[in-house]
């Protein structure tokens, strides 16, 4: 299985993707730079965290016109498996590949610790492997994770059961007092519709072995993994 | 031709025998823009002119050491052909000007120190002191630095992994920001500051050059006065994302071996660049302004040659491999541009349009700056702060309350406010989580990790700063020792006040003879660091503040361990032993408003052979936690072992120490429990290795004492045979845990 993650100038997250990938889960990774648009043979594509290009109009806003963009959409047309990190998330949502927007944490600072988060749905590349209501405790790091999205984009994507993470606690109760960014209705991350497109704010590649705190992301690129084993069968 | 009289030298901050230096060393009158470059690099800051005799003292060497003093960072052998690439550095004036800029800046300084060696940086920790947080001011300059420190660190994807934070009223005029930056190099793979190969060209890449920053190094070179807002030009502003590129970019640029020397522009710029790189290698450099990217318009030599942009790089090139180096710059969408070459001599020439308009002598700049003995007088208050005398203090408090009030303090409290908001697990290193004393981060693709800790106490220092310094070593060694670290290296930041007070002076010579004798005795070798002076506001200097990052190794970085009791029933041990010292402690200053006394006795070979015997006892998995006793004393360490352990209780029992010194029962209780007597460990151990761990501490001539047992969800203290502490874990932690954030949005009672 490949693994490949692209690395946008500012991402700083993408050895981290690709670590998870090679090292610990024993997959096939390679970083691909944003100027290209061969995606190196990828079963699986990880836009990662970081800042791309700085942040600095909004996050994820130049990133989208990277060339590697066109030919990462290409391959989520076809139904590739799509993995957006953090800002990788971020990129996703500026590119029209899921719906919404990131605005500021609403205490306003930047957030960074583990955080329990729920499973939502498995009937995804990313969760294929999870439990049902599993929660997961994944680190988050970020300034900008409230996600938004107008009440008709909201209640479309509850409707059609795209919430895929929401923050909860230890227990897997989904309530306002567990919410880090104040993202609506606790959303951590979402898929697009055809499903195959996952975007969330959460690091599964820092959780994916327990001497750094948490083994529990692993199971979310394990899932990519176990979900392209059982197409190709 | 401008005229250089008295007013000209002072505004450079030249004194008039070092003009007389300056006509001695040109041959003749230097010009506007030659003083400029002389006033920078003979700056307090770059020069070291204050301190350097005395730094000269410090051990520099060791089997392990590959790096000394005198490059960018130092860096130690950890095995593996690879080595730890460190440094600290301080920020502390342009943090107190513009609190988010100027600690940001100072984050992304030291990260360019290590990524300029060719090592990765794969961590960060902090020092930072500010006033009492029931002041504004100290809660604004908190704030500020605080997101400025999480601002660089995160954005560019370097964990900020662990530090200490001290409050003081000492510091409310004059903030310490210190950064210390640890990297991983291969040892083959270090890159120098030194120019190589007359005729090989320089090149200059990152960021335009602006005007910001000019004269920061004069401007961190002087005291703080009500005119210091007006200086805030001269702090730089930040942009990390063109230094990730830069790192990025360098980092894979050295790897062509067409580099064959690079240094960042940090303080005094291009100034100290070209000149320390010739100096360096024994090798001169000419370079034309014109070729300098430049932010604005119509700028002079002077003000390109003394700007502080930040982000921005000189390399020296193996000529006729610049290809290879403008192509991997292109790639980042960065641009290398060649404003000279490496000459024969040791002269810095530099050219507007092909116009000469400096020639100095490089070493002039550099290893011939002036060198001052300063003289050096013991305050004449010092023996008085030394005197303590605890029955005048009338009857103490009950040490439950003095036990509530400490847990809230905001030196002792939970930094967690701040650390929230550092990126910590970025680049899938971090094994120890911030708040566990040291850090503790892996180097992958080995089995070993790195431990590292920074610590001073400038209360110690000011009472007594030959002694001081050596704790703030023996306290940073030992919490890296209490993380299974074997401590291996050293970097020191020596913040002081005014060097031309005698007093002053006098402090910092007492304080590195306390780091030298320290160091000499736990095999710590001093690679490299940083001296800020003038620290003072109106007149009035900080606490001497001397802080420590000690970096240590474990072989098998899974043989680790934090403070957090691991489980119920396990034995707690004591090493070490309990003098009942109160003296600089933070329970007179809390409850009695007093800095008084002599700091805490250390007797050195008592501390290496406890700290041997900790490394020892984790690497052998005997036992389950490990913290040392700090401010707070005792009953404050035993109270955080029992915070972020899931609300494991304790029960523990001690007897007092010294009953000849004539005290109360009362205060024999206080002393005993929140006295900081150094060298002492509260480890954890479960009944099966509690033989094992007695007769190892028995072999290594270590006290070690069984004082009580993990369990329940309370803290029991008592002190010969008397309870005297009670409170539920719960609230004990939540008092704790929440103090700074409560003080921060102002619910805290002030």
């Amino acid at each position: 299985m490949k693994f490949s993650v692209v690395v946008f100038p500012g991402s700083n997250s993408d050895y981290d993707a690709c670590y998870a990938a090679s090292s610990v889960l024993g997959e096939d990774a390679a970083l691909v730079w944003h100027k290209d648009t061969d995606l190196q043979g990828a079963d699986v594509v990880i836009l990662p965290g970081g800042f791309a290009h700085g942040d600095y109009l909004r996050t994820g806003a130049i990133a989208r016109f990277s060339p590697i963009m066109a030919s990462v959409k290409a391959f989520a047309d076809r139904g590739g498996p799509v993995l957006g990190i953090c800002n990788g998330f971020q990129v996703l949502l500026e590119a029209g590949m899921l719906p919404g927007a990131m605005v500021r944490n609403d205490r306003i600072k930047f957030v960074s610790r583990l955080v329990p988060v729920r499973v939502e749905h498995t009937d995804t590349p990313f969760t294929a492997a999870c439990e049902s209501q599993q929660v997961l405790h994944l680190p988050i790091a970020h300034g900008e994770g409230n996600y938004y999205a107008s009440p008709e984009v909201l209640s479309e994507l509850e409707h059609h059961r795209q919430v895929i993470f929401r923050y909860a606690d230890p227990l897997g109760v989904v309530a306002p007092e567990h919410n880090p960014n104040g993202s609506l209705n606790n959303i951590a991350g979402i898929c697009n519709r055809q499903r195959n497109v996952v975007g969330l704010m959460p690091h599964p590649e820092r959780a994916a072995e327990a001497q750094l705190g948490s083994a529990d992301g692993r199971v979310i690129l394990a899932s990519a993994v176990q979900a392209l084993a059982s197409l190709s069968r | 031709m401008a005229v250089i009289d008295a007013a000209v030298l002072e505004r450079h901050g030249i004194k008039p025998d070092e003009y007389q230096r300056i006509l001695a060393l040109m041959g003749r009158e230097p010009n506007l823009l030659e003083l400029g470059l002389f006033s920078v690099m003979w700056s307090e800051h770059c020069s070291y002119k204050s301190s350097r005799v005395h730094l000269k003292t410090l051990p520099t060497t060791g089997p392990r050491v590959v790096q000394g003093p005198g490059e960018n960072a130092g860096a130690v052998d950890i095995g593996g052909g690879l080595c730890a690439v460190f440094k600290i550095e301080s920020h502390n004036h342009p943090s107190f000007i513009e609190t988010y800029q100027g600690a940001a800046t100072g984050v992304g300084g030291i990260i360019r120190d290590i990524f300029t060696m060719g090592a990765r940086p794969i961590a960060l920790l902090n020092a930072l002191r500010f006033g009492s947080l029931d002041q504004p001011l100290a809660r604004r300059i908190f704030e500020g630095v605080v997101a400025g420190v999480g601002g660089y660190g995160n954005s560019i994807g370097i964990p900020t992994v662990g530090g200490e934070i001290v409050f003081d009223d000492m510091y409310s005029g004059n903030p310490l920001v210190n950064v210390l930056c640890l990297g991983i190099s291969r040892i083959d793979g270090i890159v120098k500051g030194a120019a190589r190969g007359a005729g090989n060209p320089v090149f200059y890449v990152g960021a335009r050059t602006g005007r910001d920053g000019i004269h920061g190094a004069t401007m961190a070179s002087a005291e703080f006065d009500e005119k210091s807002a007006e200086k805030r030009p001269a702090v730089q502003v930040g942009d990390p994302f063109m230094e990730k590129l830069l790192m990025e970019a360098c980092l894979e640029v050295m790897t062509t071996g067409a580099v064959l020397g690079i240094q960042d522009m940090g303080a005094a710029g291009l100034s100290c660049a070209t000149s320390e790189m010739g100096s360096r290698g024994g090798l001169g450099m000419t370079i034309d302004v014109m070729h300098v990217p430049q932010r604005e318009t119509g700028m002079t030599p002077y003000e390109i040659m003394l700007s502080e942009s930040q982000e921005r790089m000189l390399l020296v090139v193996e000529k006729g491999r610049e290809h290879e180096v403008t192509a991997v710059f292109e790639k980042w969408d960065l641009h290398a541009v060649q404003i000279g070459e490496v000459v024969e001599g040791s002269r810095l020439k530099i050219h507007e349009r092909g116009v000469l308009v400096a020639d100095v002598p490089n070493r002039g700049l550099t290893d011939e700056a002036p060198v001052y003995r300063r003289p050096m007088q013991e305050p004449s208050w010092q023996q008085d702060v030394q005197q303590l005398s605890l029955g005048d203090l009338g009857t103490p408090p009950a040490a439950q309350d003095a036990f509530a009030r400490l847990l809230t303090v905001p030196t002792i409290a939970s930094k967690r406010w701040a650390y929230g908001q550092y990126d910590h697990s970025v680049g899938t290193n971090t094994i120890a989580q911030p708040g566990m004393s040291a850090a503790v981060v892996r180097v992958k693709g080995t089995n070993t990790g790195l431990a590292v800790s920074v610590d001073g106490n400038g209360r110690f220092c000011y009472l007594d700063p030959h002694r001081g310094a050596m704790l703030a070593v023996a306290e940073a060694a030992r919490n890296v020792a209490c993380a299974g670290g074997e401590p291996i290296g050293g970097t020191n930041n020596l913040n002081f006040g005014n060097p031309e007070r005698p007093e002053i002076m006098w402090q910092l010579g007492e304080a590195v003879r306390g780091i030298g004798e320290a160091c000499r005795a736990l095999g710590i070798p001093i690679t490299g660091g940083n001296v800020s002076l003038y620290n003072e506001t109106e007149g009035r200097a900080i606490f001497p503040t001397p802080v420590l990052g000690v970096v240590g190794l474990l072989e098998d970085a899974s043989k680790t361990t934090t403070r957090a009791f691991k489980q119920a029933g396990a034995t707690v041990v004591l090493l070490g032993d309990n003098l009942g010292e109160l003296g600089g402690s933070e329970y007179l200053a809390t409850m009695h408003g007093k800095v008084a006394g002599q700091p805490p006795a250390l007797d050195l070979s008592r501390e290496a052979a406890v700290q041997k015997l900790i490394v020892l006892l984790i690497r052998g998995g005997l036992v389950e936690s490990a913290h040392d006793c700090s401010e707070g004393g005792l009953a404050i360490t035993l109270a955080e072992c029992t915070f972020n352990s899931g609300g494991i209780g304790v029960t523990a029992a001690t007897g007092s120490g010294d009953k000849s010194l004539g005290l109360s029962a009362a205060w024999q209780v206080n002393a005993t429990l929140f006295g900081e007597s150094a060298s002492r460990i509260v480890v954890s151990v479960s009944g099966a290795k509690l033989e094992a761990v007695l007769a190892a501490a028995k072999a290594a001539g270590v006290t070690a004492t069984t004082i009580g047992k993990t369990g329940g969800d309370r803290i029991r203290l008592s002190v010969d045979g008397k309870a005297v502490v009670d409170s539920a874990v719960a609230e004990a932690e939540q008092s704790w845990a929440t103090a700074i954030a409560n003080k921060m949005s102002g619910r805290a009672p002030l």
